[in-house]
């Protein structure tokens, strides 16, 4: 199911101002590709790009071309819904629904979708939380809120919700940023596990991270403030920090600027 | 043995609380105290009055059961059950209507409109509305609903008046509560391929509804008192009318105002009887709007 996803020269911009320039790369499936860089770079905002999360905001917009093998989803006549049914999203922050349970929270995507057959539901609740090493800690207080669980485990919880719907694409934005190194390492983990299954893009301020989880990284930095951020190279991770192409990269990763 | 003087005689880190601060404290909090039993004066004296002279009528169990029907307006005895249910029945009415416009005009204003031109306009519009006086909304209706559309006086219209006094107020709350709503929520629903309508019916309303609904009860209390409508829109009956599309029906406030001129003892047990009912009943929703707050609050545990 996974698929892979092919950026051609995208621009990204936020009204009149250009937020990023020129973004042209290549994310393979069953694998985890990394996005590194300092704030404001457009990384995050590429991420965003990639399943039309943008578009929340008003007068975003993407120019050049986004391919999920080799269909573009910005073409016309496609459905924003639908490319996020596809590709899926975890956040910096574990936002759980707070009117839900913990099983309601799972297959939320689901439910609201419109399907109705409970049993089914419980079915692949239970697979989505094995899935992502939660079952364990929750299968005991499926119906209690999902706000009444640890911060990490709330990040769990909403991995299980994203893969719940069976995207083909997860796209995670620095979703450890707020949780401590304990969960932080269940998190690496479990990407570890799903990237077998998912094309996984993941925007991360932490470089050991990107070093530990990620097979492809890429470095995004911008030239001067105000400037759009621009995609400086992207390689095997191993390459990347042991021996990157560009000095800019080699600057960034051996912490001389940053 | 050599005593460590430089310790002495170094400078203090600390100074002595200054007296100055000290009084400019316990001042302020006397000031603050004298205005809270200030404001608690006019309603304690308020209640007292009223609870004083209406009680006694209150607590015939006549009074919630029968209207006052066939009475002479000396005769004691007989009941406000007409009131009470006009009063209800017009609050009700009113509820039914501005519930819904409020709550979509103010999803329209948080979800869609954002910062347009006719979002700013509608606020600025709701913003006028809230400020309208009650006489003037009762006016218009009765130069509108009764004078050009040639529509009789009726509880109905009364109803249509304290729409236009509550509508703002739901609007004005439930937009405090949408807003409240954290956008990651919403981004969390996108994210799973929900459309937004269906975003906002299923993760926004019903994380936002424990306070749009106090908000509505709240709103619905306060127009059930007002006065300039019931005086305006409809006259006075002492039986019970069903039909709000026409004839008099009564009402807790009208029945007051009715009663005033009525110079005798009854009058008298009437008016202020009428006037504990009404703050009971409006107690009874503000109850009822916590009671529904705590029901559907977001839990946690």
């Amino acid at each position: 199911m996974a698929k892979r996803l092919d950026l051609k020269d995208v621009d990204i911009f936020y009204g009149k101002f250009q937020a990023v320039a020129g973004v042209s790369l290549s994310v393979p499936p069953r694998a985890v590709t990394a996005f590194i860089g300092p704030s404001g770079c457009g990384k995050s905002t590429v991420l965003r790009a990639l399943n039309r999360m943008h578009e929340v905001i008003p007068g975003a917009r993407v120019e050049g071309k986004v391919l999920l093998d080799s269909e573009d989803i910005y073409g016309p006549g496609i459905d924003p819904v639908e490319v996020r049914r596809t590709i899926g999203m975890v956040f910096q922050r574990p936002n759980p629904f707070p009117t839900m349970s913990v099983r309601d929270n799972v297959v939320a995507g689901l439910k609201l979708q419109g399907a109705r057959n409970k049993h089914k539901l419980d079915e692949i609740a239970e697979k989505s939380l094995k899935r992502a090493n939660l079952w364990n800690e929750v299968k005991d207080r499926l119906q209690k809120p999902g706000g009444g669980l640890s911060g990490g485990q709330q990040q769990r919880l909403c991995i299980a919700r994203a893969i719940a719907v069976q995207p083909d694409v997860l796209l995670m934005d620095e979703p450890c940023s707020a949780l401590d190194p304990i969960s932080t390492l269940a998190i690496e983990d479990l990407i570890s596990e799903i990237k077998k299954e998912y094309t996984i893009v993941i925007v991360t301020h932490n470089m050991q991270q990107a070093a530990r989880v990620s097979d492809q990284t890429g470095f995004f930095n911008l030239r001067a403030t105000g400037e759009p951020g621009r995609l400086v190279e992207i390689d095997d991770t191993e390459k990347i920090f042991s021996n990157p192409t560009e000095k800019a990269t080699e600057d960034y990763i051996s912490g001389r600027f940053g | 043995m050599a005593a460590p003087t430089a310790v002495v005689d170094a400078p203090a880190t600390f100074t002595k609380l200054a007296t100055r601060r000290v009084i400019t404290n316990q001042a302020s909090s006397v000031v603050v105290w004298l205005a809270f039993l200030l404001a608690l004066v006019p309603l304690i004296w308020v209640v007292w009055t009223v609870v004083g002279n209406g009680i006694s009528a209150v607590l015939n169990s006549a009074w919630w059961s029968q209207s006052l029907s066939g009475l002479l307006a000396q005769e004691e005895g007989g009941g406000v059950y007409h009131a009470i249910f006009g009063t209800l029945v017009q609050g009700l009415i009113c509820a039914v209507i501005a519930t819904p416009i409020g709550i979509m005009v103010a999803i329209y204003l948080v979800e869609y409109g954002a910062k347009t031109r006719l979002a700013r306009t509608v606020t600025f519009m709701i913003d006028i509305l809230t400020g309208v006086p009650s006489i003037v909304a009762a006016l218009f209706i009765f130069s509108v609903w009764i004078a050009v559309f040639g529509f009789p006086r009726s509880a109905f219209a009364v109803s249509l008046a304290l729409v236009l006094l509550m509508l703002p107020v739901v609007v004005r709350s439930t937009e405090e509560m949408l807003k409240i709503v954290p956008d990651d929520l919403r981004e969390a629903s996108y994210a799973l391929g929900v459309p937004k309508w269906k975003t906002i019916m299923r993760v926004v309303i019903p994380t936002a509804l424990s306070g749009m609904l106090t908000g509505i009860m709240l709103a619905l209390a306060r127009v059930m008192g007002e006065t300039a409508p019931v005086l305006i829109l409809v006259a006075y009956a002492p039986f019970i009318n069903t039909n709000v599309f026409g004839g008099n029906m009564a009402s807790l406030p009208l029945l007051m105002t009715v009663e005033r001129n009525n110079p005798t003892d009854a009058g008298f047990d009437r008016i202020w009887g009428a006037a504990v009912t009404l703050i009971l009943i409006i107690t009874l929703f503000q109850l009822l709007a916590t009671f529904l707050a705590r029901l559907t609050r977001v839990k946690t545990s």
